[in-house]
C-alpha cells in the first residue's frame, strides 16, 4: 500500500484487522485499514469527533 | 459448556479492541466482529441477527454507541454495557445525581442554563471552579474558571456553540495534588486502578499526555469504586477521583473504558478479565 499524500510505502501489520489505523512512516498522516474483496487497503482516518470518548 | 459467542461492535480498532482480540482468543471465546458503520439495524421489523451469547459495545463515537446500545437491548440483546448505564455514565450530570443519591462523596457542582444564572452559581460556590461539558471525554472544552473575567470570556465563547454547551455543569476546583485517580470495576470487582499524573497541565487526562502510575487499591478506593459503580448500575467502568483534604471524591464514571496505559502500568490483563466477566454473564 501507498501513502495518499506522499505515495512512500505503507505496511499493515500482521494482524491488522479492518478499523485499524495505520501511520505512514515518512509523512505521519493517519490511514483507516479497510477490507476490498480479500485485501487490506487504506482510506483517510475518520476525523475525531465531538463525541468520542470514554 | 459451549464455547460462549461474543459480539464485539466497534467504529475504530484501537489497542484496547486488538488486546480484547487476542484475549478471547487466550479465553477460548469466540469473539465475532462488527463494525457498526457497516451494518444498518431494522427498527420496525422483527428479522433479528444472530449476534451470539452477548454484545460488548465498544464504539468511540458517543452517540453511535448509545443509539446502537438502545436498539439492541430493546431487541432483546445482553449489551454490555447496558443502555441506562451508558446514558448515566455518559452524562457528568446524570452521574453526579446518581452519585449523591447513593450517598457518594463527590464535588460540589452546580447545574445552570443562562450565563446570567451561573454567575450567581459562581457567587455561591465561589471561585476557582471548572466548567464542563455534560457530555464530552478527554478533557474537552474542560474550562477553568479563575475569576469572574475568565469565566465571562468562556460564557460568552459557550453561547455561539451547540445547544449543549449552554448547559452549564459547574463544579468547584477540588485541591488535589497533581493527579487523579482512575480505578477499573468490572462487575462487582476492582481489578486495577492507575494514578493520572499531571504533565504539567491542570487536566490530568492521559489523552492530554499525563502518566499512569499503578495505584494501590486501599479498601477506601475499593469501597468507593464499587459504590459508584453500582449506583450507575452493573458493568463495566473505569471510575475517576480525586484525592480532596477530606478524602477521595468521585467526579465522573465511564463507560467503553481504555486501558491501553493501564495494562502496562499495573501487569493487570483487563482485556482478559473482561471477557472473562463476558462468558459469565453470557452464561447467567
Ligand atoms: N473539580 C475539579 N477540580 C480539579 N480538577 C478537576 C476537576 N474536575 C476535573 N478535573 C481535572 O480534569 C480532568 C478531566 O476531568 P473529567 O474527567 O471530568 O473530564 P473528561 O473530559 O470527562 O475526561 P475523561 O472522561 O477522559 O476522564 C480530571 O482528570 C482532573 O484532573
Ligand atoms: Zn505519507
Amino acid at each position: 500500500m501507498n501513502c495518499l499524500e506522499c505515495d512512500a510505502k505503507i505496511s499493515a501489520p500482521k494482524d491488522a484487522l479492518p478499523g485499524e489505523i495505520v501511520t505512514c512512516p515518512d509523512c505521519g498522516a493517519s490511514f483507516e485499514l479497510y477490507k476490498e474483496g480479500e485485501n487490506l487497503q487504506i482510506r483517510p482516518a475518520q476525523v475525531e469527533g465531538e463525541d468520542w470518548g470514554e | 459448556m459451549n464455547i460462549p459467542i461474543v459480539t464485539m461492535f466497534y467504529d475504530m480498532i484501537r489497542w484496547e479492541e486488538k488486546a480484547l482480540v487476542e484475549a478471547a482468543k487466550r479465553k477460548n471465546i469466540d469473539l465475532r466482529l462488527e463494525d457498526a458503520r457497516e451494518r444498518f439495524f431494522d427498527v420496525t421489523g422483527n428479522d433479528l441477527p444472530d449476534l451470539g451469547d452477548i454484545i460488548l459495545q465498544r464504539c468511540v463515537s458517543f452517540f453511535r454507541s448509545i443509539h446502537l446500545t438502545a436498539f439492541l437491548e430493546e431487541k432483546g440483546y445482553k449489551v454490555v454495557n447496558g443502555f441506562h448505564q451508558s446514558i448515566v455514565s455518559g452524562n457528568k450530570l446524570y452521574t453526579s445525581l446518581a452519585l449523591v443519591k447513593n450517598g457518594i462523596p463527590t464535588p460540589r457542582t452546580m447545574l445552570s442554563f443562562t450565563s446570567e444564572a451561573s454567575f450567581k452559581a459562581l457567587d455561591k460556590m465561589g471561585y476557582p471552579a471548572v466548567l464542563k461539558p455534560t457530555m464530552g471525554s478527554w478533557g474537552r472544552l474542560l474550562a477553568m474558571l479563575k475569576d469572574n473575567e475568565s469565566a465571562e470570556s468562556i460564557f460568552e465563547d459557550r453561547e455561539s456553540m451547540y445547544p449543549l454547551y449552554q448547559v452549564y455543569y459547574l463544579q468547584e476546583r477540588v485541591k488535589r495534588p497533581p493527579r487523579d485517580i482512575r480505578s477499573f470495576v468490572i462487575g462487582d470487582r476492582v481489578v486495577a486502578a492507575i494514578y493520572r499524573v499531571s504533565n504539567g497541565h491542570w487536566k490530568t487526562n492521559t489523552a492530554l499526555g499525563a502518566k499512569a502510575e499503578n495505584c494501590p487499591i486501599t479498601k477506601e478506593l475499593e469501597d468507593l469504586s464499587l459504590r459508584a459503580a453500582r449506583a450507575i448500575g452493573e458493568g463495566i467502568y473505569g471510575v475517576d477521583c480525586m484525592e480532596s483534604p477530606e478524602g477521595l471524591q468521585v467526579h465522573e464514571v465511564n463507560s467503553t473504558i481504555e486501558f491501553k496505559n493501564t495494562v502496562p502500568a499495573t501487569g493487570v490483563d483487563i482485556p482478559g478479565m473482561i471477557m472473562d466477566y463476558l462468558s459469565d454473564k453470557a452464561a447467567r
